[in-house]
């Protein structure tokens, strides 16, 4: 799941700057947003999600990253025009236009995917002592997805396929994320519903 | 018999080394885009983006004979002059070491001629090597030329002559060789118009250059030359003129390019309307643009 968000969050970017290039072509001041954009929306993921993770932190909350962050990037898809054409007519500069382009287009989803690796890591941990071993763990794993993402994205799904088509499947995989987790919690392990209400009970 | 095969080797790596030596670099600059350099052979004198990656030369000058263009690619940019004689208005995409921008402006001294350059670098280095200099009448705008078409666009700005010359290097603009770019393209064109395209003679990005430039225009001229590795597009919005009246122009103009070494005559015959390209290549769009890796394969 943590391979999962990370190669998202990745794939998403990488495409960012497709996607702002028409408007405010391709200098290195549009890379520039972009980053800066995914870093501040990472950065308040990361302290939201924490945050987050401190009150009565369970599965379905965590599956509800996943699924917001996939309805989160349909805008993506649907209004980029509308959204970076009344930018593009105000803003003559385009390293400002694309840094409000980028804000409006990515920092909610974004935001949401920070949100997951804190989360999960509160999810994960059983013991004091295992928390730094889970943490390094859960990095790894997100780090590596990104990886892929990046990889994958800028070699081959952009010679493949079209930048919606790429969009529609990283909505998928989160959506498909957020039901499996679900599932899991749901179907595999009706238990720990119950045993999750005395929890909270006891608390 | 080794010694003197060793001797002759020594030689001709002498000779090889005294002979790359002579191209001395008279400038070198890391800009915020591509490593610039300016070497100088005797009089010529050129312009080198991404030297260490085995780039082209991207423009040359002779500095006892600055009217003269060294480069095919550079005289063929002046083949739109064929179907618009007398342009008043010129838009450059992309200045190098900007002799197209300068023969123009020697062309047509009252001509509105407007240049997009991305990196003010090149701008700084053409104006200090190559001897570039803005005027009343010629203007450089450090801008990516996609965003400046699109709001000339916009403001119902109109020109007689465009040249895109942005496409050279190792890097592609990608976004500028989608069907919508040129579609914004048409939308600054006027009737008389004439769009010059310097593009891709190699790889699979030809194919699919073609068919872009094909759905967005109808049909184009396709000029090659056996000695020039590039591929020029000409186009405009109306149908193309017949091939008379190309020779007729050409025959009119021929002594003017004469002084920039523009062999103008021996273009009509080698402007094409032949399909060459494979039809069934996807056509470029803002959703599928990968142009860097379909060059690479």
């Amino acid at each position: 799941m943590a391979f999962a968000s990370g190669a998202c969050i990745m794939t998403i970017e990488m495409l960012g700057a497709r996607i702002l290039s028409p408007y405010f072509g391709g200098s290195l001041s549009v890379w520039g947003s972009i980053i800066t954009i995914f870093m501040l929306a990472l950065a308040m993921g990361y302290l939201f999600g924490g945050r987050l993770s401190t009150r009565n932190p369970n599965a379905v909350t965590f599956a509800m990253f996943y699924i917001s962050a996939a309805v989160f990037s349909l805008p993506v898809i649907f209004l980029s025009d509308q959204i970076m054409e009344p930018i593009f007519m105000v803003m003559e500069d385009p390293r400002y236009g694309s840094l409000f382009a980028a804000i409006f287009l990515f920092f909610i989803p974004t935001t949401i995917l920070g949100m997951i690796s804190p989360y999960a890591v509160r999810l994960m941990v059983k013991s004091e002592e295992h928390s730094g071993h889970m943490a390094g763990l859960l990095y790894f794993v997100s780090t590596l997805g990104s990886a892929v993402g990046t990889l994958g994205t800028s070699f081959y799904f952009v010679l493949w396929w079209e930048v919606d088509q790429i969009l529609w499947g990283t909505i998928a995989a989160l959506a498909l994320c957020g039901c499996m987790i679900l599932v899991a919690h749901y179907a595999i392990n009706p238990q720990s519903q119950k045993e999750q209400g005395r929890h909270a009970k006891n608390a | 018999m080794p010694k003197l095969i060793s001797c002759f080797l020594f030689v001709v790596s002498l000779q090889l080394a005294t002979g790359l030596g002579a191209a001395e670099a008279i400038h070198e600059e890391r800009s915020r885009y591509r490593d610039i350099t300016v070497t100088q052979i005797g009089e010529r004198r050129c312009l080198l983006f991404n030297v260490h990656r085995g780039d082209r030369n991207q423009t040359c000058v002779m500095v006892n004979d600055r009217d003269r263009l060294v480069f095919d690619y550079t005289k063929m940019s002046f083949a739109g002059l064929l179907l618009n004689p007398e342009p008043s208005r010129i838009l450059v995409i992309g200045l190098g070491g900007g002799s197209i921008p300068l023969t123009f402006s020697d062309m047509f001294p009252t001509a509105q001629i407007d240049i997009v350059e991305i990196d003010d670098a090149v701008v700084r280095v053409a104006k200090e090597f190559f001897f570039f200099e803005e005027t009343e009448n010629m203007r450089v705008f450090v801008d990516d030329g996609r965003p400046f078409i699109k709001r000339a666009g916009i403001r119902g700005q109109t020109y007689d002559y465009i040249v895109l010359d942005a496409f050279s290097g190792d890097y592609i603009p990608e976004h500028m060789l989608t069907r919508e770019f040129l579609e914004e393209v048409k939308s600054i064109m006027g009737p008389d118009s004439v769009l010059i395209a310097n593009t891709f003679s190699t790889s699979r990005l030809y194919d699919h250059e073609s068919v872009t430039y094909q759905r967005a225009f109808g049909e184009f001229f396709n000029f090659k030359l056996p000695t020039s590795g590039n591929r020029i597009i000409i186009t405009q919005l109306e149908p193309l003129p017949p091939r008379g009246e190309l020779v007729t122009r050409a025959a009119d103009l021929a002594e003017r390019m004469v002084k920039y070494d523009v062999p103008l005559n021996d273009y009509p015959r080698r402007l094409s309307t032949r399909v060459d390209w494979d039809m069934s290549r996807r056509e470029l769009t803002d959703q599928y643009s990968p142009g860097n890796l379909l060059q690479e394969n």
